[in-house]
């Protein structure tokens, strides 16, 4: 048993295809889940091996990276997981999104969507795991989120770029009449040394293409070249020369600008409606009612952005009231009763915690009510699509996250089969969760529908976006906690209640679907925190507000790490604790999480004294499989609280590339800092009352930190990277402002009781 | 009306209160500078107009009297402008959305004092929002493109 528990889901895989099969070749081979989508349009004199990899006669590589680029670097990481085995340089490929195709679905980005915690490793918990990625093979689920494209792409990519490499090498070895036992790949070239013989891949792909691998041999980890070093992003040089690489740089001949005028009441319809001086407006070419499952409002076709934009300010109408709590009092209320009505599920539940605390004496129990706002994501690039509907066939040029669901969903709207459904995934400028949503490109093609086959560039305003996002929900916990007379928590028990994003997803996407089990994202961040306290009960209570919420970066670890890690902090006040030695003797039975909270304490030098005017705060958080712990100084200035410098220690399985791990762990950072510092988004007869940067602002470079980042690798298993810097950062900056003026503040943002510089 | 963009004239036909931004964009395909807030708060739409950086996506084109420089014209005779350089070494973006306005705010920042100090950066860039967070790598970069500029 032992032996079989060291063997990694890789090597079982494999194994499974031996048995089944009688050689092991790797997924897609052994599979053939779906067709390879690059058989479709191959371009003349190209090659395709499997869905990642082409080659041109010219020996032009290209590979396919079917996940978003929205900042995190997969167009890097993932073509290097095939270039390393390949044998290109990464400089050498092109990379290329690809079309929309079941067979890019992504397992691993619901596997970890059950309820139970990444340490876990029971059987229910595998069981779990493999259902949920069966879920998603079902679904043909191409997404990108839940920080799982390159955990999903590790063994798929990797063997890709290993079985073309052995295709080409067989090939090569027919071809030279040598045997394959002596040929070396570099640079894209096979190479006879004894000979002096050599071919390129583009010289021998025709012949290639069948000689599919009887086995395949991944490279060891310490043969890497790529890997685990930090490479030059593929993107970069696209971004620091302007290069038209975004979706709002979708040119097209013909093309036709519009933007969107929404009902800022969600899902309220028009009451009263006119037109008829926005049609009159210069480069006005038409108007489109709209009705979706987004809500509903106006399409506006135009010559220009600009016209677009004047003349959905000059449409007069009035809109239908809201079926949620209107203003901010009123959603609170919503939560507190949510909270009070106990109608939740509890997700952990160890011990006995009723019992702990039935007999407790005051001065043991420490008790606090936390609440967070709603969020808006704020990407850089607005909120916009490109669609032309002409002779039976829709284009989508679309920055989006959800190829697949984009594809069905927008087929439906324009009265066209998928299969004559092109979505064309752009890079984003920002996604943060946002652009895995599918309004943008419902309106795109809506719009396009009224437009005569020419291609239409659909670009919301700022305004637009922020006051129509799918919102980081809003959020109440209660927590109690009873301490031993070590000052150690020996009970904790926290309710927390917020809308249900998965509900408010499957609403405006799949509507005839229904949610089954609870939403874990309620808690997330809480309930599957590695601590060992020996009653321990997280419960999550689904609060009914339709405002719709959706995937924020990190979805409910960025509330839930706010809460937790605040709690935690206040427990060791209140136990005569120091709150990093506390963590450590709770999270002794996970040595990963050791080992990051002692090197972040390391890093910062916790524990020595500070001048007067500067402190500290700690905090750490388990998400996406990675182990975060973080520590950030700050000092009192007459201008306000100045964010002096952050320290973060990050344990992430295996770093592929720690230039970019480092970029994410700073970006998902500033991202929370940001959000900690000054944003909410607050609500006044039915809408939204922030529009724009000036309301609802980020964090400035005047603002930013000085960051000092360390990478481990003592997990046994690969972690996420994009998300998992965000949890940690607010409730490492409360604990610090808690530090530095004694005010405990559980309610974000921070600067309602304390400013910033 | 007739602008100097990149070294190039060329003839616009749009609204004298059409901002530059739109202009550029839809009118004369010039795609670098990026549409970020409409109301000169991000800094993603900032080009150059006689040297000086402005917010595009609030400046009517009627009212554009001298030569624009957008990201799309930095790079000389296919070389990178050197704080475009320096910005690659030091793999600045990750969405890079913001970066044409980053990059052109900090060009004309290195145009008027050629060593900045944290401060000089700190209020040159403050108008450049990054939702990314690459403020620490772009502090580097300015600072590297300083030193390559000096040693050019």
């Amino acid at each position: 048993m032992g032996a079989i528990a060291t063997i990694t889901r890789r090597s079982l895989l494999i194994g499974a295809a031996a048995i089944a099969g009688g050689v092991a070749v790797g997924y897609f081979y052994y599979r053939k889940p779906f067709p390879n989508p690059l058989d479709d349009d191959l371009a003349e004199g190209n090659v395709t091996f499997n869905p990642y990899v082409k080659i041109a006669a010219d020996n032009t590589v290209t590979v396919i990276v079917p996940r978003a680029e929205m900042g995190q670097g997969v167009t890097t990481t993932l073509a290097a997981l095939v270039a390393e085995e390949l044998d290109v340089a990464l400089d050498a490929i092109k990379v290329e999104h690809g079309p929309a195709s079941y067979a890019y679905y992504n397992r691993e980005m619901l596997a970890e969507g059950g309820p139970f915690a990444f340490f876990d490793d029971g059987l229910i918990a595998e069981s779990g795991r493999a259902a949920f990625g069966a879920a998603s093979k079902f679904l043909g689920l191409q997404g990108t989120g839940g920080s799982a494209s390159v955990r999903d792409a590790f063994d798929n990519m990797r063997q890709a770029g290993a079985a073309a490499r052995q295709m080409l090498i067989a090939a090569a070895a027919t071809r030279l009449d040598v045997p394959a036992g002596e040929l070396r790949t570099t640079d894209a070239t096979i190479v006879h040394q004894p000979s002096g013989k050599s071919v390129t891949y583009g010289e021998v792909a025709v012949d290639a293409q069948t000689l599919a691998p009887e086995t395949l041999q991944l490279k060891e980890k310490a043969h890497w070249r790529l890997l685990g070093k930090p490479q030059m992003r593929t993107d970069m040089l696209a971004k620091v020369t302007g290069a038209p690489i975004f979706g709002v740089d979708v040119n097209l001949p013909d093309m036709l600008y519009g933007t969107v005028k929404m009902s800022p009441r969600f899902g309220a319809k028009p009451t009263k409606i006119d037109l008829s001086a926005a049609e009159k407006m210069p480069g006005v070419v038409k108007i489109v009612q709209m009705d979706t499952t987004y809500g509903h409002g106006f399409g506006i076709i135009a010559q220009n952005t600009w016209a677009a934009f004047k003349a959905a300010e000059a449409i007069a109408v009035e809109w239908g009231e809201p079926d949620y709590p209107a203003d901010n009092a009123a959603i609170s209320k919503a939560l507190q009763d949510a909270l009070a009505s106990a109608d939740g599920s509890a997700l952990r539940d160890d011990g006995n915690v009723d019992t702990a605390f039935a007999d407790v004496a005051r001065e043991k129990l420490v008790e606090a009510d936390y609440e967070v706002p709603y969020l808006a994501h704020a990407c850089m690039e607005p909120m916009n699509a490109t669609a032309r509907l002409k002779d039976g066939v829709l284009d989508l040029w679309s920055p989006n996250q959800v190829p697949t669901i984009t594809r069905q969903l927008c087929a439906g709207l324009a009265g066209v089969g998928q299969d004559n459904v092109n979505v064309h995934t752009t890079y984003m400028g920002g996604g943060f969760g946002r652009r895995g949503e599918v309004d943008f490109s419902m309106f795109a093609t809506l719009i396009a529908k009224e437009a005569d086959g020419r291609p239409v560039k659909v670009t919301w305003t700022r305004e637009e976006d922020v006051r129509h996002d799918v919102y980081r929900p809003a959020a109440a916990g209660k927590f109690r906690a009873r301490l031993g007379d070590d000052g150690m928590p020996v009970a904790v028990d926290m309710a927390i209640a917020s809308p249900s994003v998965m509900a408010s997803i499957l609403r405006r996407t799949f509507p005839w679907l229904w949610l089954p089990g609870p939403d874990k994202t309620i808690v997330e961040g809480s309930f599957d925190q590695p601590y060992t306290i020996p009653d321990y009960r997280v419960t999550a209570i689904p609060a009914a507000i339709s405002i719709p919420v959706g995937f924020w970066r990190s979805v409910g670890n960025s509330y839930n790490g706010f809460f937790h890690e605040c709690f935690m902090d206040e427990l060791a006040a209140a136990g005569k604790l120091d709150p990093v030695e506390m963590r450590r003797k709770l999270l002794a039975a996970q040595p990963a999480a050791v080992k990051v909270v002692e090197k972040v304490a390391e890093m910062a030098k916790w524990g020595e004294a500070l001048p007067a005017g500067k402190a500290k705060g700690f905090a750490f958080t388990l998400s996406f499989g990675s182990w975060v712990g973080e520590i950030v100084q700050i000092a009192d200035t007459p201008a306000g609280i100045r964010l002096e410098k952050m320290w973060i220690a990050a344990d992430v399985g295996t770093a592929l590339d720690p230039g970019i791990i480092e970029a994410q762990l700073v970006s998902g950072a500033v991202y929370g800092l940001s959000a900690a510092m000054g944003q909410e988004v607050t609500f006044a007869d039915g809408m939204v009352e922030q529009s724009n940067f000036h309301d609802y602002d980020a964090m400035r470079i005047f603002q930013c930190p000085e960051f000092e980042v360390a990478i481990l690798e003592n997990y046994h298993k690969l972690g996420g990277v994009g998300e998992i810097g965000t949890p940690p950062a607010a409730p490492a900056l409360a604990n610090a402002v808690f530090a530095l003026t004694g005010k405990r503040i559980r309610k974000l943002p921070l600067n309602k009781e304390v400013s910033f510089a | 009306m007739r602008l100097t963009v990149n070294g190039k004239a060329i003839d616009i036909d749009a609204d004298p209160e059409m901002p530059l931004l739109w202009a550029l964009r839809d009118i004369a395909g010039i795609l670098g500078p990026k549409f970020g807030c409409g109301i000169a708060a991000c800094g993603a739409c900032t080009v150059h107009v006689g040297g000086v950086p402005v917010r595009s996506c609030v400046l009517p084109v009627g009212d554009v009297e001298d030569n624009v420089l957008t990201i799309d014209g930095l790079a000389q005779d296919g070389r990178l402008h050197p704080v475009q350089q320096a910005w690659l070494e030091e793999q600045v973006a990750q969405c890079g959305y913001c970066q044409a306005g980053q990059i052109m705010t900090a060009v004309a920042l290195l145009d008027e004092i050629s060593d900045p100090t944290d401060e000089d950066i700190d209020n040159a860039m403050g108008g450049n929002l990054c939702r990314c967070g690459t403020y620490p790598r772009i502090r580097a970069a300015i600072k590297r493109a300083a030193s390559l500029k000096a040693g050019a």
